[in-house]
């Protein structure tokens, strides 16, 4: 499961397992491979609205899975300006491609070198080793 | 019970990718690939569950038909040697204690199938009521697979079991599978057509491979107790801690089809009797979420602003593709079509009361199994 294929190189992970990927100052965020493999088979996802001002690790919406509800949190600062209306009658595609089609949303990013604080893919890898050990 | 037991097939379960949940003190698997993938399967072909965590009591000797018409709200007296009835267990309010099936192995030998959280509940109950019986339990000695869906009689057949035809739902009879001795019944909590085996724990290992073995040309796949509970909803079961607590009677929970009302002489039938004459403050109605979100356990139900209820088991249905539920609401609130809303994080979404099975096409429960 942490098998480095499933965590591309050039994105950003938080702990709360979400990824970020830097396209000057936007930042699209979604669920990493290995938060929609615990959440299994996701029926429900919701959004903010466009224009919604969100600060790191405040929660921007929730995901639902047949059997569990999760929290979203985003993992930097900033405006969002784009959101994935697809997933609304499509959430499954979260499982299916969580890095392409399966995004969330895009944030005009507010807090310049927010993102240093986030893990790299190796980093992120380490990290749910650790999970699965415990 | 201390810690956690595991089923004997832990490993076979690990090895085929499951995902564990702790349930009534029992490491079970939960989903092995995907709920909505096992929930399909054992709709359309079929699927295999390993619920061994559930308890199994003896009840045997002179009074143990007398005994357990006293402890149960179905008939018993009537029940034929080789049939299965539902029932429930009261207390002295009417209260359920637990929902059972019961077996009728013999005139004088009964076996009660019961939920695993409720095990020593149960035995304690029992043996507080009972007289000239003996009970053992034999939880811990049985393993229980629940093979389900519309390709497990040829599954079956396929390991040499003939003459489904004549083993019609609530009936059971004995089955040897490589040597094994086993008790195959026709009943099961997924609203389709399927079977119990109930067999010793030193065979379970053998058995789910021979099973498997000859069941992947049908395309028989491992199930977990998450489809098991998405599956059970779509037929509208109650789920004991959930639809069933010692504070809600069976007939708040709709099940008067299991309760001999007219006959009585169970314990609980005072107070069941006053409750059906003066009407319930609360029922168990089923109903489907109109707007987008999924309904969830504890949630409250609302009209006007005012709480009249709460959500007591809900889910995104597969079969039907929407959210689903069941909870109780204040009775004026129960008939069909009835409109309410649910509380989801906080936002009224609309739904409404339906009828149940959610999905049609799982079968009514038989007369057999009713009163």
């Amino acid at each position: 499961m942490s098998n480095s294929d499933n965590f591309p190189k050039e994105l950003y992970y938080s702990k709360e397992d979400e990824w970020v990927r830097l396209t000057n100052d936007r930042a699209t965020i979604g669920i990493t491979f290995y938060a929609q493999e615990q959440l299994g088979d996701i029926v429900f996802v919701e959004l903010p609205e466009p224009g919604t001002v969100l600060s790191a690790k405040e929660t921007f919406g929730v995901i639902e899975s047949v059997k569990a509800v999760s929290d979203l949190f985003s993992p930097i600062s900033g405006e969002v300006i784009e959101i994935n209306e697809a997933l609304t009658e499509r959430p499954e595609l979260v499982n299916e491609n969580c890095y392409g089609d399966g995004w969330m949303l895009v944030l005009r990013i507010s807090e310049e070198k927010q993102h240093e604080s986030l893990l790299t893919a190796a980093e992120y890898c380490t990290l749910i080793a650790e999970r699965e050990q415990s | 019970m201390t810690g956690t037991n595991q089923t004997t097939l832990f490993d076979i379960h690990k090895a085929a990718g499951a995902r564990f949940i702790t349930y009534a003190g029992f490491s079970m698997p939960v989903q092995y690939t995907s709920i909505i993938a096992e929930h399909r399967t054992v709709r359309e072909s079929a699927g295999i569950f390993d619920v061994s965590h559930m308890g199994q009591i003896n009840l045997s000797g002179p009074g143990a038909e007398n005994s357990l018409e006293q402890l149960l709200t179905c008939r018993v007296s009537s029940l034929p040697i080789g049939a299965v009835r539902y029932g429930c267990m009261c207390n002295k309010v009417g209260g359920t204690i637990d929902d059972i099936t019961l077996y009728r192995l013999e005139t004088d030998g009964f076996f009660l199938c019961v939920n695993a959280a409720n095990i020593s509940k149960n035995l304690k109950w029992i043996l507080s009521n009972t007289s000239n019986t003996k009970v053992v339990n034999v939880s811990l000695e049985t393993s229980l697979f629940a093979l389900q869906g519309p390709k497990s009689p040829q599954i079956l057949e396929a390991i040499g079991i003939s003459n489904l035809r004549n083993l019609k739902r609530f009936r059971f009879r004995t089955i040897s599978v490589g040597g094994c001795q086993a008790l195959l019944s026709r009943t099961g909590y997924t609203g389709t057509d399927g079977f119990e085996i109930y067999l010793s724990i030193a065979d379970s290992k053998k058995v789910w491979e021979t099973i498997f073995a000859a069941g992947e040309v049908f395309g028989l796949k491992p199930a977990g107790l998450g489809a098991r509970d998405t599956l059970r909803l779509e037929a509208a079961y109650p789920l004991y801690g959930q639809e069933l607590t010692e504070k809600l009677t069976p007939l708040q929970a709709g099940l008067h089809r299991f309760v001999k009302l007219e006959e009585g002489g169970f314990i609980g039938h005072k107070s069941l009797i006053e409750q059906a004459s003066e009407g319930n403050s609360k029922m168990l109605v089923g109903f489907q979420v109109e707007g987008r979100g999924i309904a969830r356990t504890n949630y409250p139900i609302i009209h006007n602003g005012r709480t009249i209820g709460h959500v007591t088991s809900g889910t995104f249905s597969p079969t039907l593709q929407r959210s689903i539920g069941l909870g109780y609401v204040e009775s004026r609130f129960a008939d069909l079509e009835t409109e309410f809303q649910v509380l989801v994080r906080n936002r009224p979404i609309e739904a409404k009361v339906c009828q149940t099975p959610f999905v049609r096409d799982a079968p009514k429960r038989s007369q057999e199994e009713q009163n």
